[in-house]
Formats: structure tokens, C-alpha cells, sequence
């Protein structure tokens, strides 16, 4: 066992958006009992101690949370390289100025499209301006910044001018990642999964773009596993190089997995360097023994680990199968009919999107979490 | 140099062949990335926001003169003369790749 390199530390699930590719939990309303600052201060000393080096602070929008600037001063003493995903909602100049101070390392911005009627009718609010302005502090503060933009049915067709936008807001990285199904995402699938005509093109703008823009910008496709032939090597392996430690203290080996039907593990109960080592959670898909065929007897275990546990246990009700988008998966046909429907004539044109909720009512459902607000949270 | 990609559901488009180094280029790290040392696994890094790069010495001897003012020519001599096992090749290969991925930048003479 190795010890971890990245914690994705999801500091709240209170958004001010509502997009409807979100990957937070559909329970939402299960974790509202908030880690309090004295709780995640703790948790970064024992993931430093763990051996992690680099703290990824998201959400939700982890600028909702009012001691982010103090989480960040801790996690830079402690030698984390610290990267903020944010919506930038939140993002104004004097709270970038102490970010910048307390050692806050790189920062990401989402984007929902290139023009603000798209965007902020995807983000469900009116946020595009306010984006772009945040942009434009990053790179004052002489921050190095990534623009993310998550691709789907509805904006895909727009990557050129998405690229543009990048080009003129000076990104030093954009990340263009397709949407995976999950929380959110998992329920709006059907309306979100692009035709493979629109990928095609897609493809062709990022591969002209990455010529064009080569010395200026590092651009990150992503590109969605249900059309691909082998299935992602989904978090390095389970529990192998990165944990997330979500706003009530679950630790789970990615954000997706606490859909699965494992016995939880929080940091209330337990130190972060045990649960590491030995809870269920952790264990239950680490290394090639769970494997199922043809996984075990396959040249690639080591190369996509079986692909992802929460899509085979999403797609299939068992997260031990084979991930089915493998062509040699014996549950393909799930994925190959979605493919197949994204791409049919009689497809309707206009599916309904069932948007993420802006913020959490109503009181906790989760074990251990009765829905008490958190000290540190407000 | 063994890349640690900590974040492996995503693949880079390559966006620069990383042939072309020449000899006067001044090489630095780019903006977003950071060397360090990792106390816990005593030894050196490089930080990226989506990967670690555990590095042996030699790599982490090329990267501290990363600088903006060492040429590649001078790192490759230098480095001849610390370590006489690494080939100028190797360390003109390190550098390339590294560029390649933007993880280091060029400026010229």
C-alpha cells in the first residue's frame, strides 16, 4: 500500500450554482453537519502526515466556507501545494489578496460556456461576468490560472469559441473534461451524453487548437469513457494515490463512492492514517484480488484497474463487475444502448435537465449528521 | 523520473513535440509548478495541480537550475560534472519532456 499523494478536501456542498452535470451526492441534505475549522485543520496535519502533497480545496463552492482562507494558510505552512476549484462566485478582489497571502498555489475556474445567456442558463444563475472578472484578479495577483469548463450535449459544439475565451482571459491551462456520470450528472445522462458526430468535431477543434496554441496554453481534453474501447484507470486505483474527505468527514477513495454500499468511515471516529490502511471503504477494491474476469486474467489490469467501481456499480447494482464501458465487459450493452440512443434519429431534441438544488434544505439525513450547523461553516 | 500522476481520469493533449531544445535556451519552471522536498517520503518533488513528479537527484540537481538564467548547455555540463553516470543526452530528454508537458518553460538567449 502506498501512501496517498492528493486529498480533495470538499469543504461544503452549498453552491451557488445549479448545474445539472454536478458530481456532489444526490443526498445533498445528508451533509449539512459541517466539519468545523478546528476538525479540517486537523484533518490536513494528518493527511500531511500521511505523506499527501497536494490539497485540492472544492465543494460544492468551498469559497461558502468563511475559514478558507485560514484552511489554506495551514495546508501552505504545511508544505501542500493548495489548489482552489471554485465557481469563483465569492472569488472578490480582497478575499483573492488574503488567498494570496496565506499561499493559496493555483487556482481553477469553471465556466459553463462562452457567452453568458449559455452559461449562466447552465449554471442556473447569473454568473458569467462575475467569472470572468475573477479571471482577470487571478491574473493580476500573478496566480497561474486553469480554466475548466465541463462538456456536454449543450455546449460541446462551442469548444472553438470556449478556446477563444481561454486565449482572451490569458489561461495558462484549460482543462476541457466531458462530463462523467455521476450524482447529478448520472441522472441528467441521457440529456447530457453528446452524439459521437459532435465528438468527432470536438475533437478536430481541440487538436487544431493544440497546434495553434502550443507555446501559450496547455489544453487537457477529457474525453467521456462511454465511447471509449477500455474504461478509464479511474482514480489511479481504488485507494491507491488520492482520498477525498467530504464536508461531514466521510473518507472515501474518490468523490463518486459514496454512492456505494460500503460501511463509512469519518474522521470523527477514526485518524485519517488508519482508515487509510484498513476500513472497509478503503480496502474493499484496493490492489487486483477483488477482481472479477475478464478483468483478472487481462493484460491491462494494471493499466485501467477494471475501470471505475462507482460507473460498475452505478450501471450494473455490483461495484465488484467490470467496469461495462470495456468493450470485453460482459454488461456493455448498458453503455453501447446509451450510445445508442444519444445517437438515434428519433432521439428528442430537447430531454429534460433536472438541475442540481443552489443550496440545501431541510435537515440531515445521514447517519451522524442531524443537520446541526457547523461552527467553522458560518 | 517516475511521473506519479495523481489524477489519471484525464489525458493531456500533447501540445508541444518537445523536439527543439537548443543549447542557449534558458529553461524555468513554469508558473504553476513548484520543486520541493517531501518530508514524509524524503525525497524530492516536483508539484503540479493535477500530478507529482517523485524525482531522483540528478533530476532534482537539473530542475534547481531551472532558473531563467542557466542555458541548457551550461545544466548539461554541469550536471556531466556532478554526476558522471547521467549522459548529456538524458538530461537534454528530461528537459524536453518536461517542456512538452508545460511543466517548464523556454526563453531564448
Amino acid at each position: 500500500m502506498d501512501s496517498p499523494f492528493g486529498l480533495l478536501a470538499e469543504l461544503t456542498y452549498r453552491c451557488p450554482l445549479a448545474c445539472p452535470y454536478c458530481s456532489n451526492p444526490l443526498n445533498l441534505a445528508g451533509y449539512q453537519d459541517e466539519l468545523t475549522t478546528g476538525e479540517w485543520l486537523r484533518v490536513l496535519t494528518e493527511a500531511e502526515d500521511l505523506g499527501v502533497l497536494q490539497c485540492h480545496l472544492s465543494g460544492g463552492e468551498p469559497l461558502q466556507r468563511r475559514d478558507l482562507v485560514e484552511l489554506v494558510a495551514h495546508a501552505h505552512d504545511l508544505g501542500l501545494y493548495t489548489n482552489l476549484i471554485t465557481s469563483a462566485l465569492g472569488f472578490s478582489r480582497p478575499r483573492a489578496e488574503r488567498l494570496r497571502a496565506a499561499g493559496l498555489d493555483h487556482v481553477q475556474i469553471s465556466i459553463q460556456a462562452d457567452e453568458p445567456t449559455v452559461s449562466d442558463r447552465i449554471a442556473g444563475t447569473p454568473s458569467f461576468h462575475r467569472k470572468i472578472e475573477a479571471m482577470r484578479v487571478v491574473k493580476e495577483l500573478g496566480w497561474p490560472l486553469t480554466m475548466n469548463v465541463v462538456l456536454h450535449r449543450h455546449n460541446i459544439d462551442r469548444l472553438a469559441d470556449l478556446l477563444a475565451l481561454a486565449e482572451e482571459v490569458g489561461a495558462d491551462r484549460v482543462e476541457l473534461a466531458n462530463t462523467q456520470y455521476y450524482g447529478w450528472a448520472w441522472r441528467n445522462r441521457d440529456a447530457l451524453l453528446p452524439s459521437r458526430a459532435q465528438l468527432e468535431a470536438a475533437e478536430a477543434v481541440v487538436r487544431a487548437a493544440g497546434e495553434r496554441l502550443r507555446d501559450r496554453m496547455d489544453i487537457i481534453y477529457v474525453i467521456p469513457d462511454y465511447y471509449s474501447r477500455y474504461p478509464k484507470p479511474c482514480m489511479g486505483g481504488w485507494a491507491s494515490r488520492q482520498l477525498t474527505v467530504t464536508p461531514n468527514g466521510d473518507v472515501l477513495p474518490c468523490p463518486a463512492a459514496q454512492s456505494l454500499p460500503l460501511p463509512r468511515a469519518s474522521v470523527r471516529e477514526d485518524p485519517l492514517a488508519r482508515i487509510w490502511a484498513e476500513a472497509p471503504v478503503m480496502t474493499a477494491f484496493r490492489g487486483t484480488d477483488w477482481m472479477p474476469e475478464p478483468c483478472r486474467s487481462c493484460p491491462r489490469r494494471e493499466v485501467d484497474f477494471g475501470g471505475c467501481r462507482c460507473q460498475a456499480f452505478l450501471l450494473t447494482g455490483d461495484a465488484a463487475r467490470t467496469d461495462p464501458v470495456c468493450y470485453l465487459s460482459p454488461d456493455h450493452d448498458l453503455v453501447a444502448r446509451a450510445v445508442e440512443a444519444a445517437n438515434a434519429d428519433s432521439r428528442p431534441g430537447d430531454l429534460p435537465l433536472i438541475p442540481r438544488p443552489h443550496q440545501v434544505r431541510g435537515p440531515g439525513r445521514h447517519p451522524g449528521g442531524a443537520g446541526r450547523t457547523a461552527s467553522g461553516a458560518e | 523520473m517516475d511521473t506519479t500522476p495523481t489524477g489519471t481520469d484525464r489525458t493531456s493533449t500533447r501540445t508541444r513535440p518537445g523536439a527543439g531544445l537548443s543549447g542557449s535556451d534558458r529553461p524555468r519552471l513554469a508558473r504553476h509548478v513548484r520543486l520541493d522536498f517531501s518530508r514524509t517520503r524524503q525525497r524530492p518533488i516536483l508539484l503540479h495541480p493535477e500530478a507529482v513528479v517523485v524525482l531522483n537527484g540528478s533530476g532534482a540537481a537539473i530542475l534547481e537550475l531551472c532558473d531563467g538564467r542557466h542555458t541548457v548547455a551550461e545544466i548539461v555540463s554541469e550536471l556531466g560534472a556532478r554526476y558522471q553516470t547521467v549522459p548529456d543526452d538524458e538530461v537534454r530528454e528530461f528537459l524536453t519532456r518536461l517542456v512538452a508537458r508545460h511543466w517548464v518553460e523556454l526563453t531564448d538567449g
